[in-house]
Order: structure tokens, then sequence, then C-alpha cells
């Protein structure tokens, strides 16, 4: 589903190019769910960043879905975004002013799906993750860990090839982490690819596979006994 | 495109306070600019008032006695003008629109309708006369026609003033039979005449013709009329007239009583300063409110923008296109702006026409203040201007708003 292959990145700081990531090599397959580990400064973030279509890298390849993402202009890493990934933030990241169904419909309304439709396949997303009695609520109505919920039923709603989780539990109690984590655990087992960002071992244990990265370069990619009882109950 | 407006106004509904304010600058600006306007223009024809029912850029020419002697003859010589003056004028000097004689009866006249008398001034006038005073309104019966001079027809047009007078309330005077001068000639319209504050509508008014047929003295004239063609200048040809007649009459160059003349060229000419002074007050005013509502804009506009960068990023990062971001935006501006320029559009004109209704119910009578509107296309072109920046305005934020990446965007708070 992902091959990256000799990516690298460097950002521009004054006369000398910071070199985050110095070559990174990873697999994903088709219905996998897999962690990104690594310490702050370790690339992790930039590395998602360019999983996720938001940023560019400088050389090496990225396939994703057996397409190459190359040097795209704005308009098309939008629909690529759009068609092909759900992200899920550590913030969150929901439109204040919007209820719950709004938030979740909205990559819809970037498909084109008309009003009805949308709100309709929402609401589904949401009795999905366990909301169906929160539909109505805005945000500031909500707590931590259905306000992640949420996030994540708009992250599933279009469909996407892979779904990115940025720290998704990086807001949460360990309750509501352990929640979420089921639920990230149960959206996998319906066949979906996902890819965690964490930090927390507690986090990354609980997924199939672990790739660890340090100073801009994958050191290590591990399978996680846990995990696969998980996947094997 | 429906779906899009239908998220822009749920957008706008969640954000009352920024809708609001933006609005309200817009609104603002456009109602003290009609405001301003409809001021303006009361003004203006508050001063026109005055001038009554005359057209603007006539001249008269009128007569009476010599002061200095001239060409060997003595002063005191009682000058008038005659028929063969008028065909000269028209023969030599160029550039004219209308040349009118006007006749009076000596001493006036007096008339009579079964009994009532009235005494008024009695005119014989050439068909010309009545382009010279083309704003007078008949509003009963007819203008006079070439035909009542050509068939010497003793039909006459009154004055309301004298209308009044002769007939009782209800009758209707067009087609009754006065007696002018002890002869009978037929009413056959009415005229109001504001001029001289109503005193011209004492008069009755009969074709020159019949007036000549009736007090003899064929060739004579006490006035004439002149109008420039368009594009001439009234005070060239007021002297070129005066030279001729004067000439004509072996008057004095310099004699201002044997042959004088009006020309409404010259209080024409103060009030076109007054107006242009009271425009060129509005248009600073008023582009000063402008630019106070278009500076008002933009700032909101950029704040707008840069409230929303989180927002933006999260659209961004689920799938928005630059162009999604910057036609809703855009879109919004506009929106917000439109209507709200027009509701200020709207309750300024409803505001000045409830002042005009006002003024006209109550019959007040403000001096130099009437009937006060606005000029429409004027102030449709500074709405659209003004929604045409606004939306400027938003662009270039939004613009930059759609070119910072989602992940940065979504680090705003």
């Amino acid at each position: 589903m992902i091959e990256l292959h000799q990516v690298h990145k460097y950002y521009k700081t004054g006369d000398q190019p910071l070199h985050v990531l110095k070559g990174v090599d990873m697999n994903v397959r088709e219905g996998e769910l897999v962690s990104i580990m690594g310490s702050s400064g370790s690339g992790k973030s930039t590395l998602l960043n360019i999983l996720g279509i938001l940023d560019s890298y400088d050389s090496g390849s990225y396939m994703l879905a057996g397409r190459q993402v190359g040097k795209l202009g704005e308009t098309e890493a939008a629909r690529l975004r759009n068609k092909m990934l759900g992200f899920v933030f550590q913030s969150f990241n929901l439109l204040p002013f919007k209820n719950a169904t709004e938030n979740v419909a909205l990559p819809l309304y970037y498909q084109g799906v008309g009003r009805k439709e949308r709100n309709y396949r929402a609401e589904e997303y949401l009795d999905m993750v366990g909301l169906s009695d929160r539909k109505d609520f805005m945000p500031n109505q909500l707590s931590g860990g259905q306000k992640q919920r949420v996030a994540i039923a708009r992250a599933l709603v279009g469909k996407p090839k892979v779904i990115l989780a940025d720290e998704p539990t990086g807001a949460l109690d360990s309750v509501t982490t352990h929640e979420i984590m089921a639920l990230i655990k149960d959206i996998h087992r319906r066949g979906n690819t996902i890819i965690v960002v964490t930090h927390e071992m507690d986090v990354a244990n609980q997924t199939e596979r672990q790739i660890l990265l340090k100073d801009g370069q994958v050191t290590s990619t591990q399978v996680s006994g846990d995990a696969r009882e998980a996947v094997g109950s | 495109m429906l779906d899009g407006l239908q998220e822009i106004l749920f957008t706008l509904r969640q954000n009352k306070l920024r809708t609001l304010l933006t609005a309200f600058g817009v609104f603002w600006g456009i109602f003290m600019l009609v405001l301003l306007l409809g001021a303006g223009r009361g003004m203006q024809n508050g001063v026109y008032e005055d001038f009554g029912t005359d057209v603007l850029d006539f001249i008269i020419v009128w007569t009476g006695t010599t002061t200095t002697a001239y060409h060997g003859l003595p002063p005191g010589r009682a000058i008038r003008l005659n028929l063969e003056d008028i065909e000269a004028v028209r023969q030599q000097i160029s550039g004219i629109r209308l040349l009118s004689a006007e006749r009076f009866v000596p001493d006036g006249g007096t008339m009579s309708y079964h009994g009532k008398n009235s005494n008024a001034e009695v005119l014989g006038v050439p068909d010309e006369y009545f382009k010279v005073k083309e704003d007078v309104p008949f509003n009963f019966g007819r203008k006079p026609n070439p035909l009542d001079q050509e068939e010497i027809r003793k039909a006459v047009v009154i004055g309301t003033v004298v209308a009044e007078r002769l007939f009782a309330k209800g009758e209707d005077p067009v087609g009754k039979y006065i007696r002018v001068k002890d002869v009978e000639m037929k009413v056959v319209g009415i005229f109001y005449d504001k001029g001289g504050r109503g005193r011209n509508s004492e008069r009755v008014l009969m074709p020159l013709t019949t007036m000549q047929k009736m007090y003899g003295d064929v060739r004579f004239t006490d006035n004439i009329w002149v109008r420039p063609a368009k594009g001439v200048d009234g005070f060239e040809l007021e002297k070129k007239v005066l030279e001729l007649l004067k000439r004509r009459h072996d008057v004095a160059p310099q004699d201002i009583r044997g042959i004088a003349s009006f020309n409404m060229a010259e209080p024409m000419q103060r009030v076109t300063g007054l107006f242009i002074g009271i425009d060129v007050f509005i248009w600073f005013v008023g582009l000063g409110t402008l630019t106070a509502g278009i500076v008002g804009i933009s700032n909101i506009m950029i704040i707008t923008v840069k409230e929303r960068t989180r927002e933006i990023g999260i659209r961004k990062a689920l799938g928005a296109t630059p162009f999604n971001i910057v036609s809703t935006l855009l879109l919004e501006s506009t929106l917000v702006t439109g209507v709200a320029g027009y509701v200020g559009l709207v309750v300024g004109v409803a505001l000045l026409e409830l002042v005009a209704f006002g003024l006209r119910s109550a019959g007040a009578q403000l001096p130099y203040f009437v009937n006060p509107s606005v000029d429409f296309k004027l102030a449709i072109t500074a709405l659209l201007l003004l929604v045409g920046v606004g939306v400027l305005a938003g662009l270039m934020p939004a613009l930059r708003a759609a070119k910072i990446t989602p992940t940065e965007a979504m680090k705003a708070e």
C-alpha cells in the first residue's frame, strides 16, 4: 500500500540546510496497523506530513496505492488527500462551529457529495464509532475521547486507502486512550490500513508492527506479539 | 454551487459577530453616502425651485427712453422695438435657437364672464413664445397652436388666477367665451406659470396676430425673447443682439435705459458655482465615508482570514483545494458586502423618501431644501465599488491563506 524508498527531506533554516529525513525506507501492506515511533526530533512528524501529502520530499520515491506521489500541485495534492487519506490529529481539529455530523461530513463535501447523502453517511460512521446519541452536539459539548471518535469517523467517511493518526491519544487520559486504541483496532479489523505516529510505548505495542525512527532513518521494525494476539482474537 | 452557498450561509450564521461587524461597515458607508447625495440633491432642487418654471437660458430685451444724446439725437426719446428688429436679429446673428415677440395690451385688460370681472395683463404672443415658456404646464385644455395665429382666431389661454376669479368652482372654463376688453374670446387652455411668485399666472395670452388686428400698431413689440442655440455663449449672444438693436434705433452703446436686457445665464452662473461647491463637498465627504468603509472591510477581511487560518488548514487536510478555499472566502465577502450594501441603499433611500414625504405632507417650506432624492445610478456604482473593493481586500489574505501548508495552518491558534 505504501512504499518509501530512500526518501530525503531538507529544511532550509539559515545558511545550513537541515537534513531531517536521511533516506527513509519503509513499507506498509494493505490492511496493516503500523506505528511509527521516535523521540521528538527524530523526524516522525516530517515523515507523517510526507505520507499525508501535506509536505513534499526532496529525493527518493513514495508510492501510495500503486501510484507515484512526486512533486504535486496544491490542487492535485488536495484531491489525493481527499480520496486516499484520512487524518486523525492529536488536537482533534474539529471545526468548532459545526456539529458532530457536519464535521464528519466535511471530506464528503469536498468530494462533491450532496448534503443529504453526506449527512446520511456521516451518521452511519458516527454510529460506528459509538456516538449515535451525540450527532447534533457541537465539539465544545463533547469530551476529548468523544471528539477523537468524531475525528476518527471523519477520517473514515471518505473511504480512504490509508488512515494516518498523528498522536491520536496524545491529549487523552489513560482510560480514554485505551478506549480510542480499542476503536482503532476495531477499525483495523474491518480491513483498514492504519498508520499511527506516537511516542508512547503502550500505544505502539498495540499495533502489529513498530517502525522505529531515529535521526531521520528507520533503525528497526519489529512485530509486536501483543498486536498479533489482537489480530488473532 | 447551491451546496457551496448553503455551506457559506451556515458559516456566516455560526460567526454572527464577525458577519455583523463587516455588514455594518458596508451598510454604514452606503447609508451615509445615500443620505449625503440625497441632501445635496434636496438643496439643488430647492435652489432650482426658486427659478420657477422658466427655461434657464433665456435673454429678454426691452426698451425705455434714451438717457444720452447720440448721432445728433437728443436724450429722452422713447424707443419701441418692432417686428423688423426681430427679422434683422434672425438674419444677421447666428447661434439663435428661438426668437419671440411679446406684446402687452396697454394698461392691462378688464375681462368678464357672467357678471364676474377681473383685471389681468393681456399679452399677444407668437407661437414661438410657448417654446420660451416650454416648462409652463397646461393642466387643462390645450396650448395655443400655429393655426390660432394663421386664422387670427379669437382664442385665449388664461392663467389659473384669472380662471379662479372668473369661473365658479367646479366650472370648466375651457370652451367658454369671456369678454376681453369688450371682445368675446374663447378660452382654449389654462396654464400655471410659477414665475413672479405666481403673478405670471394673472395673465391672458392671445395670438399676436389677433392682437394686431384688435389694436392696430401691427409692427410693434414690447419685448424680444431670445434663446441661444446649444453650445452658444449666452453672454456673447446678448451683446451682439443689443449692439444690433442699438444701432438700428440710434441708441448710444453705453445707454442702458434706451434698450435693456436681462440674461438668465447670469444668476444661473452663480447657482452653478454654488452647485459645484455643493457637489465637491458631497463627493469629498462621500468618498471619505466610502474610503472608511473600504478600509473597514479590508481590515475585517484580513482579520477574518487570519482568524480562520486553522480552519483553512483543517479543510485543506481534508481535501479542500486552494480554489475551494479562495472561492469560498470571496463568495462569503461578496455576499456579506453585497447584502449589507443593498440594505444600506434601501434604508437610505427609504429615509430620504420619508423625509420628503414628511416635508410634503406637513406642507413645510424649508428654504432651499425640496424633494431630497438620490441618483440611483450613482448609489449603485458606489455599492458595486464597495463590494468590489471588499472582495479585492479579501482576495489578498485569501490567496495567502490558500498557500500555507495545512500543517502550518493547523498549528495556528
